[in-house]
């Protein structure tokens, strides 16, 4: 379970988010959607440890784990993953062996028995034949000259993979038609599990239509100012934003 | 940017503790008095028991190294050298240069075991096969300080003709090869560190691999100065026949100094029709420590000739040692249809400085070149490459394909890239292509996200950089270089 309480950051002289309480209960996909600005990618951020941010109060705990106090790659091994908005380029290391490396130290540092270059391709290729990927990606460098779209794909054959606890997707579904919007879709749903939460964040409801959320949340300034069921998702694309945070304001 | 000032930190930490080669050896040593005259050059040379024509032409090389200036175009600074203040020759006490390894001091043979260097033929010498998967058979050269210590798989080698060797025992054993082909490439004259070198070389290996000889094993020369305030100038020279092939190799180390000391070796290669050679180089010489005290002047003139139509000579070099490095390993593409290579990863932290690159000269028709170079900047360091394409007038076809990459880490060091491309005739073809990087605090942030500690993420990250050039390396070597890499680089990155 992910639990955010009364949560304050930002950057250097400027406080971005202002208090954010959130619970996502194991077993649940909860969505995170917000107008720009409103503070989405600075929480994904926060919530995976990315350096240049300053949180000035209030707590992140993930099954018993204080969120804050912990390295990245800690909270990596601990279950959590993100997928990014915008996935970086690693040239000349290839897909495969950085998938390795990443799965063997997750395993590692929970204990676990690392697995050997022939057990992991094995498990890869099964993910990838699961996904409707093309074969080659394995090989290739991660990210380096890949379109927008397999991008993307990468992040879920990543996740697929790594098998995490909590999923947070930032934005997974910007730029994406909507064939590769459905593989995002399709394998985040194969996750889901009563052992699996995922927080979703998007702009658009449109994803949200292949990924039904158990709950919505509306982001804005920095504060959840709305919560509801699926159907909030549809007002806010019928209604727009500004109608919501007029509303609570 | 606090992972910045963090990781320097861990790099600072690393660096000062981190150099595993540092300890020195307790010898009894044969010194030659400090300073350079002729008189030191005799007494080498009669050290050495050497025939009249190599005292003359040490002499000839020590009267131009007089008239030279110390080269001063490298992007490097020093404190000017005292050449006078410097012992010249330094050999480990022993009446008789040892005949076998029995004979060979055990202090030395621990040193080496400590280093991780076999010096050792026992499997084979009993007639044990080799079981497969160990590692195979690798003839070593060990030259400590000025002398060769040892030399291994010598009498299985000569089966099939390969001559390995240090260089003072060819010169008693093989004169005709030595005096034919010594200086040839590299004449005494080049330049003043290999002016310096040819009047007061010590040691070296030798090799020569005759026609149609496919050398059976690698060869490999490991290097080590131990003495204090001594100079060390080996001297290489390597020699393939027609047809034959020989891949080398050398790896040099050198305990923690405060102060400076040189090294000024010369390597030749001469390659004749259709032969093939491969010179790998793990180059770890003490770099100093996080201010810039102590650490290796590496001052190298490595060069190679493709005399014979359609031979080949491939340098591969991995630098992460010496507080300054001046090297540009090159090709003098003669015959036609010669290929040169020259694959480098430079790697400078703290104070190092590194001017490395290499020349191509092509001079026959339809010669081809490569030269793919990574340099790694981390720390206060300088990295320069500095290349040189020549493509002379009746060399019709040649062609040239040159990549320069640099990656920085942390904001206080400096890449630069220096080619120079002269072409005279008008078929020639040369690309260069070069980019600068800096390993992003999003590329350490994506690899720690997926659980890799941020040591190895800089290692992935470093290696995928160094590709290129470390799948030129021997299988074994690659292994060895890429944890060097990730020594040497440990904690760097912000």
């Amino acid at each position: 379970m992910l639990e955010i309480n009364a949560l304050r950051a930002g950057i250097t002289d400027k406080e971005i988010l202002k208090g954010i309480d959130l619970i996502v209960p194991t077993g649940e996909v909860h969505a995170i959607m917000g107008p720009n600005g409103s503070g989405k990618s600075t929480l994904s951020y926060i919530l995976s440890g990315r350096d240049g941010y300053d949180v000035t109060g209030g707590t992140a705990m993930f099954d018993g784990h204080d969120l804050l106090e912990m390295d990245p790659e800690e909270r990596a091994a601990a279950g959590l993953f993100l997928a990014f908005q915008y996935p970086v380029e690693l040239p000349g290391v290839n897909n495969a062996n950085f998938l390795r490396t990443a799965l063997n130290a997750q395993r590692r540092a929970r204990g676990e028995e690392e697995l050997d270059a022939v057990k992991f391709l094995k498990l890869a290729r099964a993910e990838i034949k699961r996904l409707s990927m093309a074969d080659d990606m394995l090989k290739r460098n991660v990210n380096v000259g890949f379109s927008g779209g397999e991008k993307k794909r990468n992040e879920v054959l990543q996740m697929a993979i790594l098998r995490p606890k909590l999923a947070i997707l930032d934005e997974t579904d910007s730029g994406l038609d909507i064939d590769a919007l459905k593989i995002v879709a399709d394998g985040v749903n194969a996750l889901r599990s009563p052992d699996f939460s995922a927080l979703v964040i998007t702009h658009y409801q449109r994803l949200l239509d292949y990924i039904v959320p158990d709950r919505v949340h509306v982001l804005a300034g920095g504060r959840i100012i709305r919560s509801g069921g699926p159907e909030l998702a549809h007002e806010l694309e019928a209604n727009g934003y500004a109608a919501v945070v007029a509303e609570a304001a | 940017m606090a992972a910045v000032a963090e990781t320097l930190d861990t790099v600072a930490a690393v660096t000062e503790g981190g150099y595993k080669w540092g300890f020195s050896t307790d010898i009894e040593m044969d010194m030659a008095p400090k300073g350079l005259n002729e008189d030191i050059v005799r007494l080498i040379s009669s050290r050495k028991n050497e025939p009249a024509w190599l005292l003359e032409w040490r002499l000839k090389a020590f009267a131009l190294w007089k008239k030279l200036d110390e080269p001063n175009w490298a992007k490097i600074h020093h404190a000017p050298i005292d050449y006078q203040d410097l012992h010249y020759y330094a050999a480990p006490k022993k009446k008789q240069g040892p005949k076998s390894l029995d004979e060979v001091d055990p202090e030395l043979l621990k040193m080496y075991e400590k280093l991780g260097i076999p010096l050792k033929e026992h499997a084979i010498l009993a007639g044990v096969e080799p079981v497969e998967g160990e590692r195979p058979p690798i003839a070593i050269d060990a030259v400590f300080d000025s002398v060769s210590v040892a030399t291994t798989f010598k009498d299985t080698l000569a089966k099939s003709g390969v001559i390995f060797c240090p260089i003072s025992e060819a010169v008693h054993s093989h004169p005709e090869l030595v005096r034919q082909y010594l200086g040839s490439v590299v004449p005494a004259g080049d330049n003043y560190f290999a002016a310096l070198n040819s009047a007061v070389f010590s040691d070296g290996s030798f090799v020569f691999i005759p026609k149609g000889v496919r050398c059976p094993m690698e060869l490999s020369t490991y290097f080590r100065i131990n003495a204090r305030n001594t100079g060390q100038f080996e001297r290489t020279l390597i020699i393939v026949e027609d047809g034959g092939h020989v891949s080398y190799l050398e790896g040099c180390t050198a305990p923690q100094r405060d102060e400076n000391q040189l090294h000024a070796a010369v390597v030749e290669l001469v390659a004749l029709t259709d032969a093939t050679i491969k010179y790998s180089t793990v180059q770890n010489w003490y770099p100093g420590d996080a201010d810039g005290k102590g650490g290796i002047y590496n001052f190298v003139t490595k060069r190679g000739a493709c005399r014979g139509a359609r031979s080949k000579i491939s340098w591969t070099q991995v630098e992460t040692g010496s507080a300054i490095t001046w090297k540009y390993p090159s090709c003098v593409l003669i015959g036609d249809g010669s290929v040169g290579e020259f694959y480098s990863v430079a790697v400078t932290t703290n104070r190092q400085q590194a001017d490395t690159g290499t020349k191509m000269i092509h001079i026959g028709k339809n010669t081809k070149s490569t030269i793919v170079s990574k340099g790694i900047s981390a720390g206060r360091s300088d990295n320069t490459y500095r290349g040189l394409v020549r493509i002379m007038k009746n060399a019709d076809g040649a062609r040239n394909f040159t990549q320069c990459d640099s990656l920085l880490i942390g904001d206080q060091c400096g890449a630069h890239t220096v080619p120079y491309i002269e072409s005279r005739n008008p078929t020639a073809k040369t690309e260069h292509e070069a980019t600068t990087s800096k390993i992003a605090e999003d590329q350490l942030f994506y690899c720690r996200q997926r659980g890799l500690s941020q040591e190895d993420a800089v290692g992935l990250i470093v290696n995928g950089f160094c590709k290129d050039v470390l799948k030129e390396l021997p299988m074994e070597f690659a292994v060895e270089a890429q944890k060097l890499l990730a020594v040497s680089l440990e904690g760097s990155v912000g």
